[in-house]
């Protein structure tokens, strides 16, 4: 029920845009977010219910690699 | 894209893990994450390390208590069509479930989202219920619907039930004492980070809100560690990259113009004060409890009780096991289930008779 799925928003008309799944092509309800052309949303039963942030992915990784480094010592 | 499954990395936590020497007994409430947990096996490598993952009430279909499948049935016996998500059609019910009703003539609909079901209506002169399950994640788009003036002949049942107050009851009842919480994701994502503040400052709880691929989990199980470790009860947030503090407040703001919260029951539960959402009196044409108060008084003035012998009670309040019910893949299968956990994708008993044999692929 709460599975959601990264896609990115292709084209928008109106409340309703053309989302790609990595090669598969959907039309989902943007009316609950802000996306823009070109930005990654997270679908969740035909709606958009939140923007992606690709950087605070990254940044994610990075943090979880600093963490485990840093405390090698400690635990 | 967005893959989070670096081996290298898992084995580095679990490694860090196991040095700590830890006994936990951790919950979370989302089927997503019981998934993850299950199918990569992460639950029994962190059982071996003394960490103990709890489901709770995390599947949407599978808290919805007995009263609640009677009267969908009830509306769709009475020839309403009725449009439901594709996990409540075997969910038994005191004659019979969904399925059954279909078999029979009922005229039931599976859709993937409340969208589907506005569009039904649209094309079509009968009356349409559609049975609105779900958390937080779901909740918002429903209430979307409602309010983007769908056709007349379109309504809600409103089934929908908030994630905050349920694991405050689990902290109250103290059933199961738990060293911390992994806060789903997904409901995360619009209702932001702040509503889990208060089970921090209460109940001295331990959380972490997790994202759904097995590194994500493992990293929220590291994360909820060092509290434990440190003496911290705080909130902290491992799947930033979409939950933020304040949560989607478009989503929020649309939820609340149309639900107000309510007393609702939980299958395995008491009744839980303000864990419901029941449609506002200003969309009360959209009300399916309104409009068929008749049709569900009969219901409403009965009791229902649980399947006998199905444990998904105490599933669900984290104290039993798939396993552990002496049902569980004898007397009760996907094919056959007895109770709302074996039926739904979700829930714990299906998942784990779906991955037990593959487990130990990782
Ligand atoms: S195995 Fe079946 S009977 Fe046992 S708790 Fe799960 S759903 Fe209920």
């Amino acid at each position: 029920m709460c599975l959601a799925v990264p896609a990115e928003v292709k084209s928008i008309d109106g409340m309703m845009a053309t989302v790609d799944f990595g090669g598969v092509s959907r039309t989902a309800n943007i009316s609950l977010v802000d996306a823009k052309i070109g930005d990654y949303v997270i679908v969740h039963a035909g709606y958009a219910i939140q923007l992606l942030d690709k950087e605070e992915a990254e940044k994610t990784l990075e943090l979880f690699r600093e963490m485990l480094e840093q405390e090698n010592a400690g635990a | 894209m967005f893959r989070l499954r670096d081996r290298e990395m898992s084995r580095k936590i679990i490694d860090k893990l196991e040095r700590m020497s830890l006994d936990l007994t951790l919950m979370h409430v989302c089927g997503t994450h019981q998934d993850t947990l299950v199918r990569f096996g992460l639950d029994s490598e962190f059982r071996r390390i003394g960490i103990d993952i709890r489901q709770g009430p995390g599947c949407p279909v599978c808290v919805t208590p007995p009263g609640e499948i009677e009267e969908i049935l009830a509306i769709a016996r009475a020839g309403v069509t009725v449009a439901v998500f594709g996990d409540m059609m075997k969910v038994p019910g005191e004659k019979g479930s969904l399925n059954d009703a279909k078999a029979d003539g009922a005229d039931v609909r599976i859709v993937f989202g409340v969208d589907d079901a506005v569009a039904l209506a649209k094309n079509n002169q009968k009356e349409v219920v559609f049975m609105g399950i779900g958390f937080e994640t779901t909740s918002p788009t429903i209430a979307a619907a409602i309010r983007s003036d769908p056709p007349t002949n379109f309504s809600v049942l409103s089934c929908h039930r908030t994630v905050p107050p349920a694991l405050a009851a689990i902290a109250e009842m103290g059933e199961i004492r738990l060293h911390g919480m992994i806060q789903p994701g997904h409901v995360s994502t619009m209702i932001g980070t702040r509503p889990y503040e208060f089970l921090s400052e209460k109940y001295k709880m331990p959380q972490v809100v997790a994202g759904f691929e097995p590194l994500d989990l493992m990293m929220g199980v590291y994360m909820l560690a060092n509290q434990v470790r440190d003496g911290r009860a705080e909130v902290e947030n491992e799947y930033s990259r979409v939950v933020h503090r304040e949560g989607n407040l478009t989503a929020m703001k649309v939820l609340e113009d149309v639900f107000e919260p309510s007393d609702v029951l939980w299958r395995g539960f008491p009744v839980i004060n303000g864990s419901g959402l029941s449609i506002r009196k200003r969309f009360e044409t959209h009300d399916a409890r309104s409009r068929y108060s008749d049709l569900l008084a009969s219901v409403h003035e009965k009791e229902f009780s649980e399947v006998e012998g199905c444990r998904c009670g105490e599933m669900l309040r984290g104290i039993l096991t798939s396993e552990e019910c002496p049902l569980f893949s004898t007397g009760c299968t996907p094919a056959n289930p007895l109770g709302p956990c074996m039926v739904s994708r979700e829930g714990s008993c299906h998942i784990s008779y779906r991955y037990r044999k593959k487990q130990a692929v990782r």
